[in-house]
């Protein structure tokens, strides 16, 4: 890690309107994470996990309060601007994986390269590299169904990995995986944070997931209420 | 060339899902099928119909009603005028010197259709339709030089005996060489069949003049005077030679022109019936498609937020799933087309042609142009069906991305 600061939420507040109800999610949080972080967010359900990894990503907008990545604001882009920005800064990883299921594997992993100028060969090439880091070359025309959670998840990975963003954001990524299966892609994440100086951030509710991070953040009731800012 | 790419993939992956909900995707093509099929039932029809009419006039053929006639059933002309036409200019004379004029008769009876035939085959009870008796004389074959005897022979002057259309022949009871035929009071033998490029003189019943005009008491008058012309040119100078005679208030057109007309207000009739019926089902199919094409948004909402989270426009969501409606649409179009043409090209039928109150037997043709008509509807259709649950995809908040599978 280098100190230097990826992502800063200064004073970020989030409030839902539901019908007449109002409900605040932050209020005035604040948040530093620096290149090469990798972060364990964990708290109980409905206590703004989600709703922080949509702030860090960009699919959300703060009510009020600044982000920003890399010096740069991102609450203030435009709708168009952020889908931009995501697609080069942000890897996304879901717990239930999100492929399309009628693409295989290899087409699902080049999505994201068909929004950059790369041409056709070249996005093969990116494609075999990023199945290969994630040990799946061989599985390159499978397509999701005939893959097990394990698998669809590490091509979910090479899928985040390919447009080499900075960031990546995982929402309970080894919430549907046996233990030993967990094992094998939180090993995979912690070695894309220190071989590959990606920054992480994972909400998880599990306690052996969050040791594979660097550190671990406590949400409760909109706010972090143990912080362990040391690297 | 990326946004080509973006549009490209989505539109892959909407239609790649098709099979995932096939059960409705298949009643949305099935629902479009049907009204096409319908649309064009009606439109190969009124394309059969007047092609029937159409080839049924020469340009060289002049015809003359009584001024206002409009048809030859509300017509009446006397043998003097047809004298005073033998003598008009322009009018084509045959090898033995005489002008090629022939006075019609025109005289609507009744004759039971094939398909009206009861189970028990009891002409009695069949319900009737009207068919055209034709009296004509020698002249009105020699001025048809297209004519062909295809079974038997003329028949001989001044006897009850008929010669029958070859379409006529094949549609209606009882019309074949030999049948004894009952029109009026009168029995009649059929001693030929004749064919004439496939005109409407096919669905008629011809018979010797003096005869017809006998039995059906019309001494002296006939419905219509055909007359050759020596060219399509030489139509002018006849009209001038009518217009000139007081005794001549006839109107005179081509042949070609008279049949033109009226296959333009029969197909016309035709087609007002079958396009208001096709756009009323294509409302019901139209809430098929929506209803298939929602649920389809609906299947897809994560896969759409997913994209949209990775970058995709809300643009591709729209465009692909408006492709997957226009190719559901479509496929309906073309299985509509087909199950037409399987069951309708080339089917003789029969039907009343509004101005000549009998019955003229036409065959269905699903040209190219009708066939993309209904092609055109279904695509419409399509388009309506998928732009509002396209117009929901490219809205769904990417948050749902991480909603539960
Ligand atoms: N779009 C939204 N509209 C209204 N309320 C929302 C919305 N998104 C989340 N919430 C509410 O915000 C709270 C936090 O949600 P979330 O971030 O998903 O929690 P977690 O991921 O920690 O379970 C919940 O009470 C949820 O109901
Ligand atoms: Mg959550």
């Amino acid at each position: 890690m280098t100190g230097q600061t990826l992502i800063h939420l200064q004073d970020v507040s989030k409030r839902f309107v539901k019908g007449k109800d109002t409900i605040t999610i932050f209020d005035h949080l604040g948040l530093t994470i620096p290149v090469g972080d990798f972060v364990a967010v964990m708290g109980p359900s409905g206590s703004g996990k989600t709703t922080l990894l949509n702030l860090l990503g960009g699919i959300d907008q703060p009510t009020e309060g600044a982000i920003t990545f890399d010096g740069a604001r991102v609450d203030t882009l435009t709708e168009g601007q952020l889908a931009r920005w995501r697609a080069h800064n942000v890897g996304f990883i879901f717990q239930f994986y999100n492929l399309m299921p009628t693409l295989s594997a290899a087409r699902n992993v080049e999505l994201p390269l068909l929004l950059t100028s790369f041409g056709r060969a070249e996005r093969r090439r990116r494609v075999e590299a990023a199945l290969s880091l994630v040990g799946l070359a061989e599985r390159a025309s499978h397509y999701p169904r005939e893959m097990s959670g394990g698998q669809q998840q590490r091509v979910a990975i090479a899928r985040a990995l390919i447009s080499d963003p900075k960031l990546l954001l995982c929402d309970e990524p080894t919430g549907d995986l046996d233990r030993a299966t967990a094992d094998e892609i939180l090993a995979m994440l912690q070695l894309l944070n220190r071989e590959m100086g990606k920054t992480i951030v994972m909400v998880t509710h599990d306690p052996e997931a969050a040791k594979y991070a660097r550190r671990t953040l406590h949400l409760d009731k909109g706010r972090f209420t143990e912080r362990d800012l040391v690297a | 060339m990326r946004v080509f790419n973006e549009i490209a993939v989505v539109t892959v992956i909407c239609i790649k899902s098709i099979p995932q909900r096939f059960w409705a995707s298949l009643s949305t093509v099935v629902a479009v099928g049907l009204v096409v099929t319908v649309l064009l039932a009606f439109l190969a029809m009124a394309a059969g119909f007047q092609q029937t009419l159409r080839g049924t006039g020469a340009k060289d053929m002049a015809i003359l009603m009584r001024a206002g006639a409009q048809a030859e059933l509300n017509s009446g002309v006397s043998r003097d005028q047809a004298r005073l036409i033998e003598e008009a200019p322009g009018v084509l004379k045959g090898p033995d010197g005489k002008p090629l004029v022939s006075p019609e008769l025109y005289v609507i009876v009744d004759a039971v259709k094939k398909s009206a035939l009861p189970d028990d085959g009891n002409m009695k009870k069949a319900p009737k339709s009207n068919v055209t008796l034709r009296g004509l004389g020698p002249a009105g074959i020699a001025v048809r030089p297209g004519l062909k005897i295809v079974e038997g022979r003329r028949f001989t002057p001044g006897t009850n005996e008929l010669m029958v259309g070859r379409a006529l022949q094949k549609d209606f009871v009882g019309m074949n060489l030999g049948d004894t035929v009952k029109l009026g009071n009168a029995s009649w033998v059929v001693v030929g069949v004749f064919e004439l490029d496939g005109s409407v003189f096919e669905s008629e019943l011809w018979a010797d003049t003096p005869v017809v005009q006998d039995l059906f008491h019309r001494q002296n008058v006939f419905q219509s005077i055909r007359a050759r012309l020596t060219s399509p040119d030489a139509l002018l100078a006849l009209k001038d030679y009518a217009a000139n005679d007081p005794q001549l208030k006839l109107d005179v057109t081509t042949e070609a022109d008279y049949y033109a007309q009226q296959a333009s207000r029969t197909s016309d009739l035709i087609q007002k019936l079958g396009w208001p019926l096709a756009i009323a089902m294509a409302f019901g199919a139209l809430a098929g498609a929506l209803n298939t094409m929602y649920s389809s948004v609906a299947a897809r909402a994560q896969e759409i937020a997913t994209l949209r989270c990775i970058g995709f426009s809300g643009t591709s969501s729209f465009l692909g799933t408006l492709a997957e409606s226009l190719v559901l649409s479509l496929a309906g179009g073309i299985l509509g087309a087909l199950v037409t043409w399987a069951a309708f090209d080339g089917l003789t039928a029969s039907t009343l042609s509004g101005t000549t109150f009998s019955q003229i037997v036409f065959t269905f043709r699903l040209t190219p142009a009708v066939a993309l008509q209904g092609v055109i509807l279904a695509l419409i259709v399509g388009f309506v069906g998928g732009f509002f649950p396209a117009w929901r995809a490219a809205r769904i908040p990417i948050v749902e991305a991480y909603g539960t599978p």
